[in-house]
């Protein structure tokens, strides 16, 4: 009895073992599937594996320079150094010290460090990478630091370059460079926090051609940091690319004399050559100087431009919409030539004006009735009145009023205006033509030609900006045609886009353009542009008085000169600079005058000082200007 | 006469040898090799592997010793090592005694005495010492470890060597020891005392490495505190379908219990969030009343000592978090912290664990390849040739080689535990499940540790971590075995 006890007690300890091997084959099943779900199921670890063992050292590229047409350098790049922190291994350094070192504040590094941690501010924030700490710093603001580097673990040198710029002129169309916000990242992966990224003008536009292609050199690194050298012998680095060099259509010495001219003075000033649509100068009054967008004040600077009233930052050249004046008639003479409203000997009554059912639009003193050249040269209100006045009332050609407000919004539209014309820098306005359904809101669908008549003479609805304005120049200098006005001549080992070689013509026919030439050299031989006359080429121009609700009238000029060979067409346009001949026509013959003979002569050197002296703004000093 | 029977041995030697055996470990030892070269190579210098210098070519050195050192074990007469049993323990107390006056300080461990050129670590060998000495004890006439005296008997041998271990500051070597308890149960300790032993050691780690931690993202609830007692509730449901016949409160005890800790929590997550332990109290509390109701109703005393299971559980978590906060000294708090992989390393919690869950996270299905291994050369994981020796093995050999060196190792575990089985003799079954129970405990808490499982306690994956103290103490510990196993037929003879 005690023996079979005995052995079923035996037998029971027997069937331990297999609690035992149960515990064993628990133990190993539960590690396997462990296992199973750290290397199979996830993968942050192989990411985190390859932060930490794998130092990406970026190697930035040299971003283009940028040219003027005549190979005058004008934007180029400057070492400067970029402090870069690794959060991991930054422990235990003396922040008060490193602060003394950086001239910098206790505060402004907590506030500092916080930023880099804060993953909304900071997309690409990692614990292993290097973070950029603070941004060029010149070689004299970083010696000290680079002396005590090794008292500060974690911390880091990068080199980099900052854009450095030969002249104070052309803010607005260089544009300048600066970090990345969190929405460049979020768009384009290519960035990283601490890039640095076109922000205005050329440097925006033209990013992708400028930056080139950063190269990564990949370094093998321990747990304390130390380089272990190159991952597989550098089997997998990449070189940089350089950026491309642009060079530009502007000519550096006409834009400096475009924007003397226009010291004092709010407006723009555009010069095309007509024949291949490239923009000689683009000036937009008041400016200010490139260099002050450099470096760390880049931020400061730009507060205090933004906050200016007569609002530096704005490229007044192609975002400043206003109404054309005069300089328009041109347009209008066309269209009514082309669809038979009018010939040439078509003659118009003024008696001091457009009079017509009580309405009057008013005309200075010519002698009247007059046809068509005349007209432009002594630019009469009446004429144009009259000619819209005929267009818009004539049913047999046009059903409605609506239809010949399409046809004419056509002709408008296939002249540049309306819709912005492509120029190669960002933020073009399109300006306003109105149309048909335009008005018909407006009024409620009763209207006619008289209501809208002022839209002949360039005023009401009509806007433009002055770019367009300067590209209708150039298209009457053509007799038909422009090519899309562009700021970049060449771009280094790579086509112009197609938009900037292709012509565009108008809907009228070159021999109708040949009477407005008429019409406009008139004007500078016996007419309103009498100033811009000279002895040596052929001007051709038109003068533009705005009339401006808010103020004083806006003072234009249209032009191009040689007549028969069109080397440059130019627009003016100062804002309130009451009367065309007031400020444009001036300015506009100074302009014509140092492209086409390279130089100013003494009596025009005089007349471009007391210009430069006339102002109708103070001249703060926000502008960076005086330090020049 | 006599050369014949010794020619009889030696062929029974080379018959009787469990050869299976041996060739897992060869295995083992193979892979180990490469494990600790692909650790200690240096992407720089491009060690060398087999330069004595380096640490892989001072492995294989280890490694050829402990070859010769197993060849001469196999050679030697079973019955010469069970006789000499309490002479090599008593030994080893003694050595384990004077080794910390000897010892030089190697980070704060007094464990090592130099011989000439080499330093051994006594605590090694002493495993195999204890086992020894445990098997002779146990296997002696009419020991029953189901008494209590006997029990106790064995427990202070195996917890002798064990107190002498922790003076010399080698926790983590000591705790092995407690891998004897399994060998008790399979020679008839009860049951309960191991499981009570694993529910206490549950308690105490998960109470007390994860009491700041929050569940579930709500500040409220401490996820030790909910895990601890809801594992009580568990273990007594899990004791009332072990040792009770009714299923029917069985389920009622399991089912409302864990639903209503359900119900709790979502309550806490998605209206108020509030600490949920009251209601686990409260669930505790009627589920006590019930089994003590069932116990009277049934007249059955398991229910009764269920219920008692359960409110001693409950006190032993209180008061263990009592004694740790209160009642001991803050540097003793720390090493029970750092114990636990709380507080081991100067880089911020859990640093080592992070880092070698990157190491092996970062292996994939196969792993970078042999040498090519970043985390683990780049000195990423810590000990990385000792103690976090898996990382690289994870890393290189990826899921595919990793799940291959646990499926061996469960099969060498599994092929001990048959071997001891098959002893005709208590004393090598006792010895056997000795061997088998240390090996599992390294490889669970070593493993367990690298893959963020179990505490980090520092004991080496027997033949991968890098040493000659570890590797000989393990070969010699496999080798008697198997020399044991091998003279196994010679009853009947």
């Amino acid at each position: 009895m005690a023996t079979t006890e005995k052995n079923k007690k035996k037998y029971e300890l027997h069937k331990r073992k297999y609690v035992l091997g149960g515990i064993a084959c628990v133990i190993i099943f539960t590690y396997i599937l462990r296992l199973f779900s750290l290397q199979l199921l996830s993968e942050d670890f192989k990411e985190s594996a390859d932060s930490n063992a794998f130092l990406k050292h970026i190697l930035f590229p040299a971003r283009g320079a940028i040219t003027d047409r005549n190979g005058k350098l004008l934007v180029y790049n400057q070492p400067a150094y970029d402090i870069m922190v690794v959060m991991k291994e930054q422990v235990g350094v003396d922040t008060v010290d490193l602060c003394n070192t950086l001239g910098i504040t206790p505060e402004w590094y907590k506030r500092r460090m916080d930023e880099i941690r804060d993953p909304r501010r900071n997309p690409g924030y990692s614990r292993y990478t290097q973070q950029l700490f603070m941004s060029q710093l010149s070689a004299e603001e970083f010696s000290t630091f680079r002396e005590k580097l090794f008292c500060y673990p974690g911390f880091y040198i990068q080199k980099r370059s900052i854009r450095q710029y030969s002249y104070p002129y052309a803010a607005h169309v260089l544009g300048d460079v600066g970090e990345v916000g969190p929405k460049d990242i979020e768009r384009d992966g290519y960035y990283r926090s601490g890039d640095y990224i076109g922000k205005l003008g050329i440097e925006r536009q033209y990013e992708e051609q400028l930056r080139g292609e950063k190269g990564v050199e990949i370094l093998l690194r321990d747990s304390r940091g130390r380089i272990k050298g190159r991952y597989q012998n550098g089997k997998f680095d990449e070189p940089p690319v350089p950026g491309k060099n642009l060079t530009l259509s502007i000519d550096v010495e006409l834009q400096a004399l475009g924007e003397r001219l226009m010291t004092g003075k709010k407006g723009g000033i555009v010069a095309i050559e007509p024949s291949t649509g490239e923009i000689l100068c683009m000036v937009s009054s008041p400016t200010y100087d490139p260099r002050m967008m450099v470096g760390r004040q880049r931020g400061a600077n730009n507060n205090l431009l933004s906050r200016n009233p007569h609002k530096p930052l704005l490229n007044r050249a192609i975002m400043g919409q206003y109404p054309p004046g005069s300089t328009f008639k041109t347009t209008q003479a066309l269209t009514f030539l082309q669809e038979g409203i009018i010939t040439p000997q078509t003659l118009f009554p003024c008696s001091m004006g457009f009079r017509f059912k009580g309405l009057t639009v008013g005309c200075h003193a010519h002698g009247a009735p007059i046809p068509l050249v005349p007209s432009l040269a002594t630019s009469c209100n009446s004429y144009y009145c009259w000619g819209l006045f005929q267009m818009f009332s004539n049913r047999k050609k046009y059903a409605t009023v609506q239809d010949a407000m399409t046809r004419w919004k056509d002709y408008m539209v296939s002249m540049g205006f309306g819709y912005a014309l492509g120029v190669d820098l960002p933020g073009e306005k399109r300006g306003m033509i109105p149309n048909a359904p335009y008005y018909d809101k407006a009024y409620r669908g009763s209207w006619n030609g008289l209501t809208v008549i002022s839209i002949s003479i360039g005023q009401g609805e009509v806007n433009a900006t002055p770019l367009q304005i300067a590209n209708l120049g150039a298209t009457i200098a053509n007799r038909g045609w422009f090519i899309t006005p562009h700021v970049v001549k060449d771009i280094q080992d790579e086509e112009l886009d197609t938009l900037y070689t292709t012509r565009r013509y108008t809907m009228a026919e070159r021999s109708n353009y040949e009477y407005v030439v008429q019409g406009m050299r008139q004007a500078v031989l016996a007419g309103t542009c009498r100033a811009a006359n000279s002895p040596h080429y052929e001007v051709c121009g038109k003068t533009g008085t705005a009339q401006n609700p808010h103020g004083q009238d806006h003072s234009a000029f249209m032009g191009f000169a040689p007549m028969n060979d069109p080397k440059i067409a130019i627009c003016v346009y100062v804002e309130n600079g009451i009367w065309g001949a007031t400020f444009g026509v001036p300015i506009g013959s100074l302009m014509m005058e140092q492209y086409l003979t390279g130089g100013l002569s003494p009596e025009s050197e005089e007349k471009a000082k007391t210009f430069e002296e006339r102002h109708l703004i103070s001249v703060d000093n926000g502008f960076g200007k005086q330090e020049r | 006469m006599a050369s014949a029977s010794k020619r009889d041995k030696e062929q029974s030697i080379i018959r009787n040898l469990d050869w299976f055996t041996l060739f897992i470990f060869v295995v083992l030892v193979a892979m180990g090799w490469m494990s600790v070269c692909g650790a200690s190579y240096d992407f720089d210098q491009g060690t060398q592997l087999l330069d004595f210098s380096s640490r892989s070519g001072m492995q294989m050195v280890w490694i050829l010793t402990s070859l010769v050192l197993g060849s001469i074990i196999l050679c030697v007469d079973d019955r010469l090592v069970e006789s000499l049993s309490y002479i090599i323990y008593i030994g080893f107390i003694v050595l384990l005694f004077v080794t910390p006056m000897l010892a030089h300080d190697i980070k704060g461990s007094l464990s090592w005495i130099k011989i000439g050129s080499f330093s051994l670590q006594p605590a090694e060998f002493a495993k195999f010492a204890t086992a020894l000495c445990v098997a002779k004890v146990i296997s002696s006439f009419n020991f029953d470890l189901s008494r209590w005296r006997d029990l106790i008997i064995s427990a202070i041998l195996v917890v002798l060597p064990m107190g002498l271990i922790i003076m010399q500051k080698e926790t983590g070597s000591a705790l092995v020891y407690l891998a004897f308890f399994l060998m008790f149960y399979r020679e008839g300790m009860i049951g309960s005392i191991l499981f009570a032993g694993a529910a206490a050691v549950f308690y105490f780690v998960v109470g007390v490495r994860f009491a700041d931690a929050p569940l579930w993202d709500i500040p409220q609830i401490s996820m030790g505190e909910f895990l601890v007692l809801a594992g009580i509730h568990l273990f007594s449901a899990g004791m009332m379908w072990v040792y009770t016949s009714l299923r029917k409160p069985f389920l009622q005890v399991l089912l409302f219990g864990m639903s209503a800790y359900v119900l709790a929590v979502l309550y806490a997550k998605y209206l108020i969030p509030v600490n949920t332990c009251w209601v686990q109290w409260i669930v505790l509390a009627v589920m006590v009343g019930y089994l003590f109701y069932l116990s009277v109703r049934e007249q059955l005393l398991s229910y009764a000592l269920i219920a008692l299971f359960a409110i001693g559980s409950t006190g032993f978590f209180y008061s263990v978090n009592y004694v740790l906060s209160d009642v001991l000294q803050p540097h003793q708090q720390t090493r029970i912290r750092v114990l636990l992989g709380l507080e081991d390393d100067p880089k911020g919690a859990g640093y080592n664990v992070i880092q070698a869950k990157i190491a092996i996270g970062s292996g994939g299905l196969h792993g970078k390849g042999f040498l090519n291994g970043t985390q683990t050369k780049l000195k990423y994981v810590p000990e990385q040739d000792t103690d976090f020796i898996f990382c690289t093995v994870g890393e290189e050999q990826g899921f595919v080689g990793s799940a291959l060196v646990l499926a061996i190792f469960l099969v060498f575990i599994l092929r001990l535990i048959h071997l001891a089985e098959r002893q005709p003799l208590r004393f090598g079954r006792v010895y056997g499940y000795c061997v088998m129970s240390v090996f599992l405990f390294h490889v669970f808490i070593n493993v367990g540790m690298v893959l963020g499982l179990t505490p980090v306690i520092g004991i080496p994956l027997p033949f991968f971590s890098y040493g000659g103290s570890s590797l000989w103490g393990f070969t010699i510990l496999l080798f008697v075995f198997l020399r044991i196993d091998a003279a196994r037929n010679r009853m009947r003879h």
